[in-house]
């Protein structure tokens, strides 16, 4: 009994292996996907759960679509926007869960802290949440992937378009952290290159509620454009309180980061007029539209850029598994730097060497509350910023990977 | 003009929404204050119950049409409901035991009633209006007021003097001064001990609503509206003497003016000028400024 029992699971595994056999490097014979977010703070509506569903939709349409021989399998955790939770829950995926790509990871100092991680363990870091650009350049490594937008490419969209237009004079309200500082020195940069000129900045703690005195000494410089570096509900209070204090319309406002998810909280009324840089807008064509209408069925929210890349990125990925035959974090990349990257977030898409995506990115203006006739209509998108315009070029980079 | 540098209209209207934010300050930390004199219970869900107030205010707009002077009046009162139920059920069990048991208490109460909130409605917060009758603004000369802003300063100052008179000054509030004091003699002069105190922890808690309401047009209703807030609502307090009604009204309004010029001359240190004043007040004066010592 003993023997035919070993002998008949001994046949099984044989059978297993010969049924498995094209895809004999992939661990376990699953790729399991870690959404590494920010569940519950400040990121949660323009990340959060909307990136763990962006993750389960890309799942499924793979799936359904490739019919790969293999599983694929997802996990998620709230990082807690903390950098030290994120790499340890990483790490723990990495080492005892199997885990072969941690993603999403939105605010930056959680990207930094994961990415050396998945560097240490060879795993995959898909970044389709943070903003700052030392990412792809000073701390750049082959293991990770930037994907859907950094604050380099924001400047470059609305401080450069604005600054064309004839908002010469900039003065910038600064979040008091690494992310606002480095936003305000990228559009700095941007405004002097276009002829424009920064007549003061002030600082203010993050995070704050109040910005009336800043804004007062906004008002008091005279400048024509006022820059926010700054992000969520910071820009958000900051809107409103500027309409409240009479600032605008006399002084124009420029929204450095905004989500579609900012512009839902703060109403058409107090955001009217702006101008902001996406990186994906739901409203933009047909398959940007059908791809949003299923998430918004789930979500009951439009998607933002960060939980669009995040699909586009998941997805991405798992093709490249199953055009690679193997999870090896090497191999991996390579398939997915050589291979561009086409569906409803990004046309002809592409990884560079230090592991940015390019592609296009958009500079649309906030609508009039009579100009937006169905809900979540909010942009008239102004200009396509091509992507090698809208992104820092590889010449410039800091990156120890790219070879000067 | 200028003064130290700055402009002095610059000066004058950071002196101006200091004393709007301080009027903030006062209202709240004048709840906490009532609810630790009386009660000895450190409130920490008062961020969270000011949260509330702000919420329904929204709500009941948004979802019935109720306007903002109605919501005036109405947040606080169901606000101020629900602290009676929390009363009544929980934090009447922990009055004999150490401050710390109901600082955890409401503490873990505010985590849960942030959460439901979150859950429900999301991080980013929801856009209040102002009301049409306080729309637009005035040209003071030196800045443009915001009628809204200045009506909030004449609310709050009114609800704060209004509020200090009542326990100062009447009967009730004798009563309720004298029930903190020596419970079993006011009880034996036939006065219920137990409704006062329910009484005061709901009205702590329906100024934390009111406070909210006023806030709504101003800043994003969003969850953690409070959660930001309430650490510099509890410097005040210990600035001003814990359970010290006065106290919390000067000292709420003077940080305010403090917090506003530390805004024009050195603005990275404003979310910390508060703390810096209070670990300076308790080491000289360790029971507050208007605090007696124990």
């Amino acid at each position: 009994m003993h023997t035919k029992k070993l002998l008949s699971a001994a046949c099984t595994a044989a059978l297993a292996l010969l049924a498995t056999g094209a895809q004999a490097q992939i661990s376990g014979n699953t790729v399991k996907i870690g959404v590494l977010t920010d569940m519950s703070g400040t990121y949660s509506d323009l990340a959060g759960p909307g990136a763990v569903l962006a993750t389960q939709m890309a799942i499924e349409d793979f799936i359904a679509k490739e019919k790969p021989a293999f599983k694929v399998e997802m996990v998620s955790a709230d990082h807690q926007n903390k950098a030290d939770i994120a790499s340890n829950k990483a790490r723990e995926w990495f080492e005892r869960e199997g885990v072969d790509t941690a993603t999403e990871l939105v605010t930056t100092s959680t990207a930094l802290a994961v990415m050396k991680v998945a560097k240490e363990m060879n795993r995959v870091a898909l970044m389709s949440g943070p903003a700052s650009t030392p990412i792809t350049n000073e701390q750049c490594n082959d293991v990770t992937v930037h994907y859907t937008y950094d604050t380099y490419a924001l400047a470059n969209g609305t401080a450069k378009a604005v600054t064309q237009q004839g908002g010469k004079n900039w003065f910038f309200l600064t979040a008091d952290y690494a992310f606002g500082q480095s936003l305000e020195k990228d559009s700095s940069a941007v405004v002097v290159a276009n002829g424009g000129k920064v007549v003061g900045s002030v600082r203010h703690p993050f995070p704050a509620s109040d910005f009336s005195s800043f804004l007062l000494q906004a008002q008091a410089s005279n400048a024509q454009i006022i820059g926010l570096a700054n992000a969520g509900a910071d820009t958000t209070n900051a809107i409103k309180q500027a309409a409240e204090f009479g600032i605008t319309p006399k002084q124009q406002l420029a929204g450095l980061l905004m989500f579609i998810s900012d512009v839902h909280s703060l109403g058409l009324k107090n955001a009217q007029g702006m101008y902001l840089t996406t990186g994906f807008y739901w409203d933009l064509n047909d398959e940007t539209r059908a791809w949003s209408k299923r998430f918004f069925d789930k979500q009951r929210r439009m998607p933002t850029m960060v939980q669009a890349g995040q699909y586009s990125s998941v997805l991405h990925y798992l093709k490249a598994v199953k055009a690679a035959g193997s999870d090896e974090a090497p191999k991996v990349m390579a398939q997915m730097k050589k291979t561009p990257i086409n569906d409803f977030f990004a046309k002809n898409g592409q990884i560079r060497e230090d592991g940015r995506m390019i592609h296009d990115m958009y500079l649309v203006q906030v609508k009039k509350p009579d100009e937006s006739k169905y809900p979540w209509d909010y942009y008239h998108v102004k200009q396509v910023i091509p992507a090698a315009e809208a992104f820092q070029p590889l010449a410039l980079s800091r990156c120890p990977l790219v070879k000067k | 003009m200028e003064i130290f540098g700055v402009p002095s209209a610059l000066f004058g209207s950071q002196l101006l929404i200091g004393l709007i934010n301080g009027s903030f300050y006062a209202i709240l930390s004048l709840g906490l204050a009532i609810i630790f004199g009386l009660l000895n219970i450190i409130n920490f869900a008062h961020g969270a119950q000011y949260m509330m107030g702000a919420f329904v205010a929204w709500i009941a707009l948004t979802k019935f049409g109720i306007n903002y002077w109605v919501a005036l009046l109405l947040s606080p009162i169901l606000i101020g409901a629900l602290g009676v139920v929390l009363e009544r059920t929980m934090l009447r069990k922990l009055y004999k035991l150490d401050h710390l048991y109901g600082l955890l208490l409401t503490f873990g109460l505010a985590l849960i009633f942030e959460g439901v909130f979150r859950d429900q409605y999301g991080i980013s917060g929801q856009a209040y209006e102002v009301p049409d009758a306080l729309k637009g603004g005035v040209n003071l000369g030196f800045m443009f007021m915001p009628i809204y802003r200045g009506w909030v300063v004449v609310a709050a100052l009114a609800v704060c003097f209004g509020t200090w008179f009542m326990i100062e000054k009447t009967k009730l509030g004798a009563y309720l001064r004298a029930g903190t004091e020596n419970p079993q003699i006011v009880q034996a002069l036939g006065i219920n001990v137990p409704l006062l105190i329910t009484f005061t922890y709901g009205y702590g808690v329906a100024l934390a609503a009111f406070a909210g309401v006023l806030a709504a047009p101003i800043y994003q209703v969003s969850p953690q509206m409070g959660a930001n807030l309430i650490i510099v609502v509890f410097a005040v307090v210990v600035i001003g003497g814990m359970g010290s009604i006065m106290g919390s009204i000067v000292t709420g309004l003077g940080l305010g003016l403090i917090e506003g010029l530390t805004r024009v001359f050195y603005p990275e240190a404003s979310a910390v000028v508060v703390f810096f004043i209070m670990v300076i007040v308790l080491l000289v004066r360790p029971a507050g400024l208007f605090g007696k010592a124990a």
